[in-house]
């Protein structure tokens, strides 16, 4: 910053380059932007793979001529083979984790939103930022090229899910398809998108922590602000973790270490160490990866889900026309929540064999979780009591994020204690819990975000018609997909099969499964809504003013679409918390951050600086 | 830093909408700072995100070490393959070398801020000397390991060294870069104050992060060669 900025209006101008405007743009704005338009491209592929799996479980042995034509190795005949199958719920998985859920709520919204919301005219480090992009969409690259080298015909991609277990996943091509190159890549894929992830994650803190604007003392931020903080946080501590266990797996893979793989391991017919094509390996743990894996898989959950919760939060009290209920208690609870996240990984791993006292403390740990999320459910529900809510389309996303979050959280409760996670782990009563409470309700809170957030990005309003057209049709599409999908696992539906076929138990709930895949094509179609109504708005949607909503907090000060440094040069001052909706004797039901505390002004505090009614 | 309420109007009370009563205590400026947003403030501000944004890097890089040495001790238990690797000598010339060029790091970084520049630049080419000597004495380890025939597969332990030496040295780099950087920025004569303040923490920013790795170092030599598995 140059010295000329006392008491004086100092405007950064954007570059005129189209390339240093849009492309490597060291604008947080244009940064999320490009963030969000990554994790758009990266759901459809996600929801493709989905459908294709669907299509599989419900239709099994069906002729897909289009299929033949499309993937002539992985359905040959027009069939999905089950590698083919196996392939998709790893690219799905790994695809919808890391490249919409972590990407869309912090590095979309969140570097767009909080150095606004803070009163900050950029992020603290913009050109790490714009690397931390490039970096991801680098990773991005890497694991599309997944599909297309994945070094064998039969398969788009690796074989190992999302958490890629050792030892299948160390070995290499003996271990049979989907264990090559592709893998290789799968595994560098990740650790760019873990280099990515961190350079945000030390841009977020450093920004929060040093650039909040006067008076915007911690306690007066917007929830958001604090969700994108601790999210932050949890990715900073997480993601090196993962980053040290993919390095450790490559090295099995392709130096011939043992950190993961057993000795005297026998792989399709061949003894460790018989073969060049197979070294000796002797002593890994496979149950190391696993350790690894969760301590950063953990916390990756709550990267996901927080940030939702914060937009949840921000817009329940908005359009509820209420301070939201017990603003500190919230801020306790994000942080309880990311905090106990750390020490919770073992639940995933009940079933890996490990002692019941360890077992124990990991559900206890895990159950106690419920107490800070059930504080952010009534809390929520409190926002929610006795007010004039106003039903817009963000509204009823963010109020579907609670009901999801409840549905899918309460089976967490069922699932956190041993005795009952282990007949149902790999059922799809797991598969059903997570996507409703990870994948679902992080997408409806990005949803919500997209909805409200739509007229501060662009200066157009999104058409409420066909927002609440997509809403009703999700909302009720995902509860038929996952509600079913309990009653799958309950009756014992293992999960990651290609098809049940051979079950003749399972014969039963064919229909039930074919309900789910059509409610899922339906849904996924629905989405199209979205895109087209995302696309239409930001040329042809109604005008919006600087706050469309009457919204109280920072963004709503400046114009929309924010300029180049967000707030033309005149940073606000903040005087007041982030939620004054309904205020006795003020003349409108919400007050402005930037509202002075009109009389109480005293001399040599804040001057009027910088203040723009 | 209550505020006092002369008015009586409800609108005057703070709070409502959640957050602090009172004025905050904290956030950029808040109005213990003289009611101006002056340019010095605004550089002491932007100063201070180097020494952050460095606090918080190297929580990260704690963490990836973290991983890696709970993976050391797991494996270490894991199985009876482990066959403790002889220290090679060479690696206490590396340690005194780090050790010392912490010591004359420090020094650079007090010599800025009493303003000798020049000693400050000899001092941060002598520390990058060392780093470099750090480097290469590490290297000649890989190099009398590879010599006895010992080499990243031959047994846990040596998997371990190369990875951990492996992972520092790629860490170290980065603080090496830091030095050239300050070394070439410190040929830039400046007399704005606010430059200096901007350059003074960035250069307690740099020996910050060298200080973490001279410290990381010690850790992981006392971890391969001093901490005994069961």
């Amino acid at each position: 910053m140059s010295a000329e900025t006392h008491e004086a209006v100092h405007r950064h101008e954007p570059p005129t380059s189209f390339i240093r405007k849009y492309i490597f743009s060291l604008d947080h704005k244009v940064i999320g932007i490009q963030y969000i338009i990554l994790a758009l491209v990266a759901v459809i592929v996600g929801m493709t793979m989905s459908v294709l799996m669907r299509m599989n479980l419900s239709w099994p042995g069906t002729n897909w001529p289009i299929l033949a034509t499309l993937f002539p190795g992985g359905a040959p005949g027009g069939v999905i083979n089950p590698e083919f199958y196996l392939s998709l719920v790893t690219m799905h998985g790994t695809i919808m984790v890391f490249f919409v859920l972590t990407t869309a709520p912090q590095g979309g919204f969140g570097n767009y939103f909080l150095p606004i919301q803070i009163g900050a005219e950029d992020m603290a480090f913009p050109v790490l930022n714009m690397l931390s992009f490039w970096v991801t969409l680098v990773g991005f690259i890497v694991i599309l090229s997944a599909i297309f080298f994945s070094g064998s015909a039969s398969t788009i991609g690796p074989i190992g899910g999302w958490t890629g277990y050792a030892p299948l996943s160390a070995l290499g091509q003996i271990a049979g398809p989907g264990q090559g190159m592709g893998m290789n890549l799968w595994i560098i894929s990740i650790a760019i998108f873990c280099v990515g992830s961190l350079l945000g994650a030390l841009n977020f803190i450093t920004t929060l922590l040093n650039m909040r604007t006067r008076g915007m003392s911690l306690m007066r931020m917007p929830l958001t602000c604090w969700a994108w903080f601790t999210t932050a946080v949890l990715a900073l501590l997480s993601f090196p973790v993962l980053l040290g266990g993919g390095i450790l797996l490559l090295l099995d893979r392709l130096a011939g270490t043992s950190f993961f793989i057993p000795g005297g391991l026998y792989v399709s017919g061949i003894l460790s160490g018989t073969t060049p094509s197979f070294p000796i390996h002797t002593g890994g743990s496979p149950i190391l990866w696993q350790h690894l894996f969760w301590f950063f898989g953990h916390p990756e959950v709550y990267i996901a889900i927080l940030p939702g919760m914060g937009a949840t939060s921000h817009i329940l009290s908005t359009f509820a026309r209420k301070p939201v209920f017990g603003y500190r208690a919230m801020v306790f609870a994000i942080f309880a929540i990311g905090l106990l996240g750390f020490f919770v990984w073992g639940h995933h791993m009940f079933i890996s064999g490990m002692s019941p006292y360890s077992a124990m403390t990991f559900s206890i740990l895990t159950l106690s979780i419920g107490v800070p999320s059930a504080v952010k459910t009534f809390n929520w529900l409190g926002t929610l009591w006795g007010a004039r809510i106003r039903f817009t389309t963000p509204m009823l996303f963010a109020i579907g994020f609670v009901s999801l979050f409840v549905a899918g959280g309460i089976t967490g409760l069922v699932l956190g204690q041993t005795s009952l996670d282990l007949p149902m782990h790999d059922t799809y009563f797991v598969l059903a819990h997570f996507h409703l409470v990870m994948g679902v309700a992080s997408i409806f809170g990005m949803f919500a975000a997209t909805y409200f957030w739509f007229p501060k990005m662009f200066g157009r309003m999104m058409s409420e018609r066909l927002g609440k057209i997509h809403f009703w049709i999700t909302f009720v599409g995902v509860y038929c997909i996952f509600v079913p999908m309990h009653v799958m696992g309950l009756v014992g539906m293992p999960r990651r099969y290609a098809q049940f076929t051979e079950y003749t138990f399972l014969s039963r709930l064919h229909p039930l499964v074919v309900f789910v895949s059509v409610v899922a094509i339906i849904t996924v179609l629905t989405q199209f809504i979205f895109y087209f109504n995302l696309i239409w708005s930001i040329f042809k949607g109604k005008k919006a003013g600087a706050n469309p909503w009457e919204a109280t907090t920072l963004e709503w000060t400046t114009a929309s679409p924010p300029p180049h440094d967000n707030f033309a040069g005149v940073l606000p001052v903040v005087y007041r918390g982030p939620y004054e909706f309904a205020v006795p004797g003020a003349p409108n039901d919400f007050v402005m951050q930037t509202e002075p505390e009109t009389e109480t002004e005293r001399v040599g505090g804040n001057g009027h600086n910088g203040h723009r009614h | 830093m209550a505020t006092t309420v002369t008015g009586t109007k409800p609108l005057t009370k703070t709070g409502l909408g959640g957050g602090s009563k009172g004025r905050g205590p904290n956030g950029n400026g808040s109005p213990k700072r003289n009611g101006h947003r002056d340019a010095f403030f605004d550089a002491r501000s932007a100063a201070n995100r180097y020494r952050i944004g460095m606090w918080v890097a190297m929580a990260s890089i704690l963490m990836l070490f973290t991983a890696l040495s709970s993976a050391y001790i797991v494996r270490a238990a894991s199985a009876n393959d482990w066959q403790p690797l002889r220290m090679p000598r060479v690696l206490l010339l590396s340690t005194a070398l780090i050790i010392v060029s912490s010591i004359t790091l420090e020094f650079a970084r007090r010599k800025l801020k009493a303003g000798q520049q020049s000693a400050h630049k000899s001092l941060l080419v002598l520390t990058t000397l060392l780093g470099l000597g750090f480097l290469g004495s590490q290297v000649f380890a890989w190099k009398e390991l590879a010599q006895q025939g010992i080499y990243i597969t031959s047994n846990p332990h040596s998997s371990f060294f190369y990875l951990l030496t492996a992972t520092h040295g790629a860490h170290l780099l980065g603080g090496l870069a830091g030095l050239g950087f300050l070394t070439l920025r410190s040929r830039l004569r400046t007399d704005d104050e606010l430059a200096a303040t901007k350059s003074q923490a960035q250069t307690d920013a740099v020996s910050l992060y060298w200080h973490f790795m001279d410290v990381l170092w010690i850790y992981l030599f006392v971890l391969l060669f001093f901490w005994r598995q069961v």
